[in-house]
């Protein structure tokens, strides 16, 4: 971050300031953390310059190199670095190109996992009551389901795809979001400041929106960086049973899913589009941990 | 106690109620209609049909229509498979072992490296061997654990050629379940090559499933044994001159365990859904790849009731882990 970027901000704003460096002086204490940040950028810009990075198109088909191994084994060569799959596509290409959905998912999932997370942990805390009561109820429903086994039934329900695959997913997310930003409103709610606003004159919405949820914001973050990594993997099991993207969408689970097949015959196949996950997800949940040790104060040893 | 037990009870009431309605809810919210879904692919002749209508309920209100499958769910009439014929609880009857008995071993395997390697990593916090621990606990805890299955199928079973791919045990076996556990029944028969058949089946697939458990159950032991090493209780145990081993086996590791007792019972959830993907991979017969074939099948009166049985079964056991719970810490109990 460049000090011209800061400068505004600082006049304007010393304590933004201050909490920002707080904030990453201890998230940069946690080597894991800054690691798993540093993939998850390689990641993004992987997935954001696919078509340039990527030496073919996902779907072209070589039908002269099937199941062609990577370029260090015999019978491998440069022109397919990893490898091509059973029906000759280049598996590097796919696998950049796959980033992209991994990272949609991700965020698709989590934002709309955040937003009905956020509404209804906002209202069942802040009004209470048989609001509470029932918001609550039904959160307790969804969780009394494995989770995996809930999004198969919705999808089911939706028809397989990636885009019903990622509203079944952030459905089975989301009450966690909702259990966390309920108990954090409720803590909040009596505070001196929050009573103050309300003296003040404050509404319903502003007391809930603009008083008490901006102070509810860090556990949310580091939920939300862990749901980021589960919606990943969920979406990845979907898409390995046949219900989440179909083929011949390059999705990393997808892929392990048509290489079941061949897993005695070409190692390749199956193990990189796993290894991509497992790094992916591996990342994010090091940026999730180093978040909750730079969030929490609890945790701080000063 | 009694009290607490039946306070308990009474909280389950609604999501009992809202699992039952969730089950009847699927069967209906199926695109297309309820009984042609449920026929699947060959669909069904007219006059058949209005039978089926009459005998399913459907003609009647949506309430009546619920009553009446609560009614057929209390008395234990789950539906009967179409793919099989057969009634569904007799069907998860015989496959509900095979998924126990991989959960168990699953679990085990989980606890007895998890547990000891949590202890040691607290003890020795800082270490080499707590941060290649942690590091490692946090690679199992983000496995894509269908691609694990599929890489130690590659490794043990197709390099080394030790373990069979998938099944429960070797074909050749065959001999009338009487706990439904493979690797129990052929002790009591007495059959030692084919407790070893099954024995090498169950290797892998538990190893799998036991994996995000493990590093779970290995990260909570580790916190929760930090916080109790640094205790008073313990540093007091230290001051009157007790051993090291003695003030951490005793003193300490009895209290880490309470919240270890309860991470273990909240990873049932995991296990069942974890069982979905690890038996689709070793062809394990147990509920979970029941649940998936009968998706693809189209078999939604299994989808339905598996879905409530199962629903029912984490239900039960997080029922036994709360009062447990409470046994273990009357804490709990008083508030």
């Amino acid at each position: 971050m460049s000090q011209t970027e800061i400068a505004p901000m600082a006049a304007g704003n010393p304590d933004r300031l201050t909490g920002l460096k707080t904030f990453w002086h201890y998230f940069s204490v946690n080597r894991g953390a800054v690691i798993g940040l540093f993939v998850f950028i390689l990641l993004v810009l992987a997935a954001l310059f696919a078509p340039l990075l990527a030496p073919y198109a996902p779907d072209v088909q070589d039908k002269t190199a099937f199941l062609r191994p990577p370029a260090w084994q015999a019978g491998g060569s440069t022109q397919y670095l990893l490898g091509t799959d059973p029906v000759g596509r280049d598996i590097l290409s796919r696998l950049l190109y796959g980033a992209r959905f991994s990272l949609l998912i991700g965020a698709v999932v989590v934002t709309l996992a955040l937003t009905g997370g956020i509404t209804l942990g906002l209202l069942a805390g802040y009004f209470r009551g048989w609001v509470d009561v029932a918001i609550m109820r039904v959160m307790d429903l969804i969780l009394a389901f494995p989770s995996l086994l809930l999004a198969l039934v919705l999808v089911t329900i939706l028809g397989p795809g990636l885009f019903n695959a990622m509203l079944a997913i952030a459905l089975v997310l989301q009450p966690h979001f909702a259990r966390l930003v309920r108990a954090a409103v409720m803590a909040e709610k009596s505070r001196e400041y929050v009573v103050a606003a309300k003296v003040a004159g404050a509404g319903h919405l502003r007391l809930m929106l603009a008083t008490i949820l901006p102070n509810c914001l860090a556990p949310l973050i580091v939920q939300g960086t862990l749901s980021f990594s589960n919606a990943i993997l969920e979406a990845a099991a979907l898409g390995f049973l046949g219900l989440g993207a179909q083929p011949p969408t390059p999705e990393w689970g997808t892929m392990l899913a048509s290489a079941r097949e061949f897993i005695l015959r070409a190692w390749w196949v199956v193990t990189f589009p796993g290894l991509a996950i497992l790094i992916t997800v591996l990342a994010i949940n090091l940026v999730g941990d180093g978040l909750r040790d730079a969030l929490d104060p609890k945790l701080r040893r000063s | 106690m009694l009290r607490y037990l039946l306070n308990k009870i009474a909280l389950l009431i609604p999501t009992l109620v809202g699992i039952t309605i969730c089950a009847f809810a699927f069967v209906r919210l199926l695109p297309g209609d309820p009984i042609l879904a449920m026929a699947g692919e060959h669909g069904v002749a007219p006059a058949r049909y209005e039978e089926l209508k009459q005998q399913f309920g459907y003609n009647l209100p949506i309430w009546e229509q619920y009553a009446r499958y609560v009614g057929e769910v209390a008395t234990g009439d789950f539906g009967v498979s179409i793919s099989s014929k057969r009634p569904v609880l007799e069907e998860f009857k015989t496959l509900f072992p095979a998924t126990l008995e991989l959960s168990f071993f699953a679990m085990v395997f989980a606890m007895l490296l998890g547990i000891p390697a949590g202890i040691v990593a607290a003890v020795k916090r800082g270490s080499w061997f707590d941060q290649s621990l942690m590091g490692t606990a946090l690679v199992g805890y983000s496995m894509p654990i269908f691609w694990w299955g599929l890489l130690l199928i590659i490794f043990f079973s197709g390099y080394l050629g030790w373990t069979p791919v998938s099944g429960r045990i070797g074909l050749q076996f065959f001999f009338k379940p009487i706990t439904g556990f493979m690797t129990i029944d052929t002790l009591i028969y007495g059959k030692w090559d084919a407790f070893r058949s099954a024995l090498s089946h169950l290797v892998l697939p538990a190893i799998v499933l036991g994996t995000i458990p493990l590093a779970v159950i290995a990260r909570q032991t580790r916190s929760a044994m930090l916080e109790v090493l640094g205790e008073d209780y313990v540093r007091t145990a230290r001051a009157k001159g007790l051993s090291g081993a003695r003030v951490i086996g005793v003193h300490a590791l009895r209290n880490a365990l309470i919240p270890v007792v309860t991470t273990i019972g909240l990873q049932v959830g995991t296990l069942l859904a974890g069982a979905i993907l690890t038996e689709t991979i070793f062809a394990w017969p147990g509920i979970g790849k029941w649940m998936v074939d009968s998706i693809f099948k189209r078999d939604y009166v299994v989808v339905q009731s598996g879905l409530l049985l199962i629903a029912l079964i984490v239900m039960a056991v997080n029922l036994i882990v709360d009062v447990l719970y409470a046994v273990i810490n009357p804490r709990i109990r008083a508030a």
